[in-house]
């Protein structure tokens, strides 16, 4: 997966986002080990500080945790996981069904157009 | 901690211009600053004060608390706009040239971010393409382990690639402790790697700020800032 970052925002809430992404995709498996901060700023060509600052964020919510001598890691807590993926998931539908307001179509609307198009994905 | 640059009232006159006109701020450890600002608005000024081979005329600048001269020369890598290497030399003397010259200067990383960007020690800077030089030149100053990096225009002559690898070379190579200026007007380029910003106009500083701050509070990119304040 590539880093993708846009311009307008600060870049640390893009980087959390994507490693969550990452996360809750398998990418960076549950209980896995996370490459260093350099590493992971080089990847993405950013600063190492923003870098650390998107983690601690990630840490203060408990998805990544530090061990002092050995790195950081991925929680092994699938539950929070999966609620985090949840959360993404609603935040996808939430952002879509607005788009589809601004279309004119209501979410009963759009729901039966989501049914029609499935059944043509056939 | 001691801020590794400070300003305090400082103009730089150089007959009847005001190249810098009572400027007053810091910079903190373990930061990339952006110095940007329009031509001619004082950033080359600034960096050559802070190096030591300008005097203010009036205020003060201090590296890490010391008026630059002979003590700081040491904690301060800088990379001028122009060159002043001959053109005769290889890659390998300016190495041992700068090895010679400070004792902070890390033979063995030099030689490889030469081998890394397929640069031949034996090449001598006249055959050189502009690229090739400016790369080489930031290499070698960003092979002194300081506690300040000034770099006067990094990027203006190299290519897209050349411009991420060297981007690259800079965030990482730097350490937490010291902190990274780079002067530029290619805004777009560097914002991604800096942690705060220097807006400088007609030799005022307009606005000192976290690239975050900037991008939350007005919600746009530095560069599109930069346009908006700075349009012609």
């Amino acid at each position: 997966m590539e880093w993708e970052l846009k311009s307008d925002r600060p870049i640390y809430l893009q980087l959390m986002e994507q490693i969550q992404l990452r996360i809750v995709s398998g990418g960076y498996p549950a209980g896995s080990k996370l490459p260093p901060v350099r590493d992971l700023a080089a990847e993405a060509s950013v600063n190492p500080n923003t870098m650390q600052k998107a983690l601690s964020e990630l840490e203060r919510g408990g998805l990544i945790y530090s061990q002092r001598t050995s790195g950081r890691f991925i929680t092994e807590d699938e539950g929070m996981i999966q609620t985090v993926k949840i959360g993404l998931a609603k935040e996808q539908i939430k952002a879509f069904f607005e788009r589809m307001q601004q279309l004119g179509y209501s979410k009963e609307e759009t729901v039966s157009l989501l049914e029609q198009a499935m059944k043509e994905g056939k | 901690m001691q801020p590794i640059l400070q300003c305090s009232h400082l103009s730089k006159h150089f007959g009847y211009l005001r190249a810098l006109d009572d400027v007053t701020f810091s910079l903190e450890r373990g930061r990339i600053i952006g110095l940007l600002g329009p031509n001619g608005s004082g950033k080359s000024t600034l960096i050559k004060l802070a190096s030591g081979l300008l005097v203010p005329s009036q205020g003060e600048i201090l590296v890490d608390g010391q008026k630059p001269g002979l003590e700081t020369k040491l904690q301060v890598s800088y990379l001028p706009e122009r060159t002043y290497l001959n053109n005769w030399m290889r890659v390998r003397d300016m190495i041992d040239f700068f090895g010679d010259f400070y004792s902070n200067f890390d033979k063995a990383k030099a030689f490889e971010m030469l081998r890394r960007l397929n640069i031949n020690v034996r090449d001598r800077l006249k055959t050189m393409s502009k690229g090739t030089k400016e790369k080489v030149q930031l290499i070698l100053v960003m092979s002194r382990n300081a506690d300040l990096y000034l770099l006067d225009e990094p990027i203006g002559g190299v290519d897209p690639a050349a411009r991420d690898y060297i981007l690259n070379t800079i965030i990482t190579n730097y350490n937490e402790n010291a902190s990274v200026v780079i002067s530029t007007h290619l805004i777009a380029d560097v914002e991604r790697v800096l942690d705060d910003v220097v807006f400088i106009c007609n030799g005022k500083v307009t606005l000192t700020s976290s690239v975050d701050d900037i991008r939350e509070g007005q919600g746009k990119s530095v560069d599109a800032l930069f346009r908006e304040v700075f349009r012609c």
